[in-house]
C-alpha cells in the first residue's frame, strides 16, 4: 500500500520576504504546515481564493518556489525520495521526467518563434527519454487524444496560428509527452471562454484517465474541479480548511468556509416587470477607425430605469464595444442612442456635463481604473468637485458618506489604491460612480477579476444600491451565474450581433437558439458527472444531425 | 528610511556644489579676474589650487564657474523639461494630426546635430546668458519631448485616463493630474542625465568660444584657457575638467536614488 503513494508532503512551511513600501523588509509565511498525500493515478484538486497558497503548494511538488519564495520546513517525498532539500542537479533530472507543469496562460508560456512540435517534444529529447521520431509519434498520439484538429500537422504550426483553447491542449500534450508520474495543472482553463473551457476540460480529463497519470489540479472554481478531481483540498490563508472526496465536499461540506464556497452561486434575483426605457439603443452599427469590419451589427436593446440589462457573450462578441458606443468613446456609424428622453450625441465631445454625469462606468480591472498616484479621497472626491462644485470639508464629508455606503469604514480616504484589496478597489470604483448620482451605470465585467466570495459581496452591494437609488445597470459579463443573480433583461451577443434578447425568464427558458444553448450548457455545474453528460448529449445531437 | 551609500555620496557632493554656487561671493578668496600670481603657479598657501594662464587664482575661478555653470544648466534643463514634457503629454493625449505635426517637427530638429544648430544660432544672436539658456533649453526639449510622449502614450491607454475623459475632464487636468504623477519617475531620471548634458554642452560651447563670455568664467571655458598648460605638465586644465566629472557623477547618483524611491512608491508604475 505504501509504495502506492506518489507524493507525500508533511508539515510544509513556505516563506517569502516582502518589501512593503517605506518599511524595512520582513519575513512572511505563506503556507503554514500543510500535509498532503497523493496516490498514483489519482487527481487532487487544490481550491481556494487568490493568496490561499494553492499555486505555491502545487509548485512545491516539484520543489520549486516562484520569485523568492522559499520552502522553509517540512518534507516533500516524491516517489519515495525527499526532494525539498535536493540539489539542483537532482531537481533538474526530476522536473520534466517525473513531474510536469501546465500553466494558466498557454499563450504566454509558448515561445512564439518556435513551432509547437519542437516545444512539445523538447523535454523528451533533453532528458533522453525518446528519440526524435519516437517523441514525435508520441506527441501526435497525444494531439489526437486531446481532440486537436489535424493531429499529424498541427505540430508544424506556430503558437499564434492556433486558438487559445487549442494552445492550452498543446500545453497539456507537452506535459504528458515525457510520460510523467505527476502533472501539476495550474488554473489551465481560467483564461478561456466558457464554451472553450468545456472542450479543454473534457480533453484534460480523458487524457488523465487514459494515461493513468496523477495530477494536482489547481483552480478557484469549485464547479470546474468537481468535474476532474477525485479528492478536493480547500485552502485558505495558507492553511488547509477541509479535505475530502469530491462528492462529500460539494454535497456535504463540513467547514463554514467550504459551505460559503459551495453556495456562492445560488444568489437569485426576481426579475422586475417591463417598464418604459430610460436607455434606448436603436440599430447601432459601429466599426473601429481604419477598419472595414463592423464590430457591432444593427444592435437594438433598451433598458428601463431601475433595472438591469445583462449583455452576455464570449470574448470578441462585441459586448464591451457596445459599452464604448453608449459612452461615446466609439461613435457609431449608424443608429441612435437615446437616454432619458434626449438623443445622445454620438461623439464624446458633443455631450453635455449632465449627459456625462448621468452615465457612469465601472471597469473590469479596478487596478487600472484608478490612478495609482491619487488617494481614495481624491478619486471619489473629484466627481463631486466637477459636477456639484463641492469643496473642502463639505466634499470630505460626502466622500466619507459614500465610503460608508459601500461598506468601507473610516481611514480609507487617505489610502492609495495599492493599499486596498481587490474587492475594496472595486468598491471604491463603485463609490466614484455613485458620487456622480448617475441614472445609468455600465458595469464591464466588474466581478470577473475577483474571487467568488468577494464577487458575491460586490453583486449584493450593487443590488442593494439599485433598490435604494433606482439606478439602471448595463451589466456586461461572460458569466451566466452572475447574469442569473442580477439581471431583469438579457441580450446574448455573438460576433457583434444580438442573437437573443428579452426578459430574463424568456431568454433563459427553452426553446433556445443554437448559440444560447451552447453557452448555457457550457456553464459548469457543481455536480459530479456533469461534464460527461454534456459531452454525451452533444455527441448524440451531432450524431442525429 | 535607509539611504544607500551611493546616494549619500551623491547627495553630499551635489549639496556641496549647490552650496558653493549659492554662497560664491563669501567663499571665493579672490575676485574673479584678479591677477594675483604668476602664470601657472603650483599649489601654495596663497593659491590653494594654483593659478591659471594669466595668473588668476584657480580656486576662485572654479567657485565662480560653479555658479555660472550650474545656473545656466539648471535654468535650461528646467526650460527643456517644462516645455518638452508639456508638449509631449499634449501630443500623446491629442493624438491625430497634432501629434503628427509636433512629432515630425521634433524629428526634423533632431535630425541635425544639436551642436551645429546651436553654433549657427549663437553666431547670429547676441551672446548673453538669456540667449544661451533659451538655445540650450529649446534644443534639449526635443529629447524630453520624445521621452515624455513615449511614456504618456502608455499611460493614456489606461482605464483611469479613459474614466477621466468620460467624466468630462479638461486636457490640463488629464495632463497634470492623471499623467504627470505617473510619468514622473522616468522624467526625474532623465532630468539627472539632461542636466549633465546641459553642463557639457555649455562647456563645449565655451570651449569653442561661443558660450559664456569673459570676464565670467565657466568650467568649460577654463579648460580651454588652460589647455596649453597640459603640454608643460601643469594641472590647471585638469581641475575644471575634474569638477565637471564630479558634478556629473554626483547628480546622477542622486537621480538614480530618486528613481528607485519613486518607482517603488505605493504601487506606481514599475513598483
Amino acid at each position: 500500500m505504501a509504495d502506492n503513494i506518489l507524493l507525500q508532503i508533511k508539515g510544509l512551511v513556505i516563506g517569502a520576504t516582502s518589501y512593503p513600501p517605506g518599511e524595512p523588509p520582513k519575513e512572511v509565511t505563506l503556507v503554514h504546515g500543510v500535509d498532503l498525500t497523493l496516490k498514483r493515478g489519482r487527481v487532487l484538486g487544490l481550491i481556494g481564493e487568490s493568496g490561499a497558497g494553492k499555486s505555491t503548494i502545487g509548485l512545491s511538488a516539484m520543489s520549486y518556489g516562484r520569485g523568492g519564495v522559499r520552502l522553509t520546513a517540512g518534507t516533500i517525498h516524491l516517489n519515495g525520495r525527499e526532494i525539498r532539500l535536493a540539489d539542483a542537479r537532482a531537481l533538474r533530472s526530476l522536473r520534466g521526467r517525473e513531474v510536469t507543469y501546465v500553466s494558466q496562460s498557454a499563450a504566454a508560456s509558448f515561445n512564439p518563434a518556435k513551432q509547437i512540435m519542437e516545444q512539445v517534444i523538447e523535454t523528451c529529447l533533453s532528458h533522453g527519454l525518446a528519440s526524435k521520431p519516437e517523441a514525435e509519434a508520441r506527441a501526435v498520439a497525444l494531439f489526437r487524444k486531446l481532440g486537436l484538429p489535424s493531429p499529424e500537422t498541427i505540430g508544424n504550426r506556430y503558437p499564434h496560428q492556433v486558438s487559445g483553447g487549442q494552445l492550452q491542449r498543446c500545453m497539456t500534450a507537452m506535459a504528458l509527452c515525457p510520460k510523467p508520474d505527476l502533472v501539476i495543472f495550474d488554473e489551465p482553463t481560467t483564461a478561456l471562454d466558457v464554451t472553450t473551457q468545456i472542450d479543454v476540460l473534457a480533453a484534460i480529463k480523458e487524457a488523465i484517465r487514459d494515461t493513468g497519470v496523477a495530477a494536482l489540479y489547481i483552480t478557484h472554481d469549485l464547479a470546474v474541479v468537481a468535474q476532474v478531481a477525485d479528492e478536493i483540498m480547500v485552502l485558505r490563508h495558507g492553511r488547509m480548511v477541509e479535505l475530502g472526496e469530491t462528492g462529500q465536499i460539494i454535497k456535504a461540506p463540513v467547514q463554514d468556509y467550504t459551505k460559503a464556497l459551495v453556495s456562492v452561486r445560488s444568489l437569485d434575483h426576481v426579475e422586475k416587470a417591463p417598464a418604459a426605457p430610460i436607455l434606448q439603443v436603436q440599430n447601432v452599427t459601429a466599426r473601429y477607425r481604419g477598419t472595414s469590419f463592423d464590430v457591432l451589427k444593427n444592435v437594438t436593446v433598451d433598458l428601463p430605469a431601475g433595472q438591469t440589462l445583462a449583455v452576455v457573450g464570449e470574448s470578441g462578441s462585441g459586448k464591451s464595444t457596445l459599452a464604448r458606443a453608449i459612452t461615446g468613446l466609439l461613435p457609431p456609424s449608424q443608429g441612435r442612442i437615446t437616454f432619458a428622453g434626449r438623443t445622445l450625441s454620438a461623439d464624446l465631445a458633443g455631450r453635455s456635463k449632465d449627459d456625462l454625469r448621468e452615465v457612469q462606468m465601472i471597469y473590469q480591472m479596478a487596478d487600472t481604473a484608478m490612478n495609482p498616484r491619487q488617494t481614495v479621497g481624491t478619486i471619489i472626491g473629484r466627481p463631486l468637485e466637477l459636477y456639484f462644485n463641492l469643496k473642502g470639508a463639505e466634499r470630505d464629508l460626502r466622500v466619507q458618506e459614500l465610503l460608508d455606503h459601500i461598506e468601507m469604514g473610516k481611514g480609507f480616504a487617505a489610502r492609495y489604491p495599492a493599499e486596498l484589496s481587490g474587492g475594496q478597489k472595486q468598491r471604491v470604483c463603485i463609490a466614484r460612480a455613485l458620487a456622480a448620482k448617475p441614472k445609468l451605470i455600465i458595469c464591464d465585467e466588474v466581478t470577473s477579476a475577483l474571487d467568488p466570495l468577494v464577487a458575491d459581496g460586490i453583486l449584493k452591494l450593487l443590488l442593494a444600491l439599485q433598490a435604494e437609488t433606482q439606478m439602471a445597470y448595463l451589466f456586461i459579463t461572460h458569466d451566466l451565474a452572475t447574469v442569473r443573480a442580477i439581471s431583469d433583461k438579457i441580450a446574448v451577443m455573438f460576433k457583434g450581433a444580438v442573437v437573443r434578447y428579452g426578459q430574463k425568464s424568456d431568454v433563459l427558458s427553452p426553446p433556445y437558439d443554437d448559440y444560447t444553448d451552447l453557452l448555457l450548457s457550457s456553464v459548469p455545474e457543481m455536480e459530479q458527472g456533469w461534464l460527461e453528460s454534456v459531452i454525451a448529449h452533444r455527441k448524440m445531437e451531432s450524431a442525429g444531425n | 528610511m535607509r539611504i544607500p551609500l551611493s546616494a549619500l555620496i551623491g547627495l553630499a557632493l551635489t549639496g556641496t556644489f549647490l552650496f558653493v554656487a549659492i554662497f560664491t561671493q563669501w567663499l571665493a578668496p579672490y575676485a574673479i579676474d584678479d591677477t594675483t600670481g604668476g602664470q601657472w603657479e603650483g599649489f601654495s598657501r596663497m593659491h590653494l589650487l594654483g593659478t591659471d594662464t594669466i595668473g588668476r587664482d584657480i580656486l576662485s575661478r572654479l567657485i565662480y564657474g560653479a555658479q555660472v555653470t550650474i545656473f545656466v544648466a539648471l535654468a535650461s534643463s528646467i526650460l527643456a523639461f517644462s516645455l518638452g514634457a508639456f508638449l509631449g503629454f499634449f501630443a500623446a493625449t491629442s493624438g491625430g494630426w497634432v501629434d503628427q505635426i509636433l512629432s515630425r517637427f521634433v524629428d526634423l530638429v533632431m535630425a541635425v546635430p544639436s551642436l551645429i544648430v546651436a553654433l549657427v544660432i549663437l553666431s547670429v544672436l547676441p551672446l548673453n546668458l538669456t540667449v544661451l539658456i533659451l538655445v540650450i533649453g529649446l534644443l534639449d526639449s526635443t529629447r524630453v519631448f520624445r521621452l515624455s510622449r513615449a511614456v504618456a502614450v502608455d499611460i493614456t491607454v489606461m482605464d483611469y485616463v479613459e474614466a477621466a475623459k468620460l467624466r468630462g475632464e479638461k486636457g490640463t487636468w488629464i495632463i497634470f493630474r492623471e499623467i504627470l504623477p505617473n510619468a514622473l519617475s522616468p522624467l526625474v531620471a532623465e532630468f539627472g542625465l539632461r542636466f549633465i548634458f546641459a553642463v557639457l554642452f555649455i562647456s563645449t560651447l565655451s570651449f569653442l568660444g561661443l558660450g559664456i563670455q569673459p570676464p565670467l568664467s565657466d568650467w568649460g571655458g577654463m579648460v580651454k584657457e588652460n589647455k596649453d598648460g597640459l603640454i608643460y605638465g601643469k594641472s590647471a586644465a585638469m581641475l575644471p575638467a575634474a569638477a565637471i566629472a564630479a558634478l556629473a557623477i554626483s547628480v546622477n547618483l542622486v537621480a538614480d536614488w530618486i528613481l528607485t524611491r519613486t518607482s517603488s512608491l505605493k504601487g506606481g508604475r514599475g513598483g
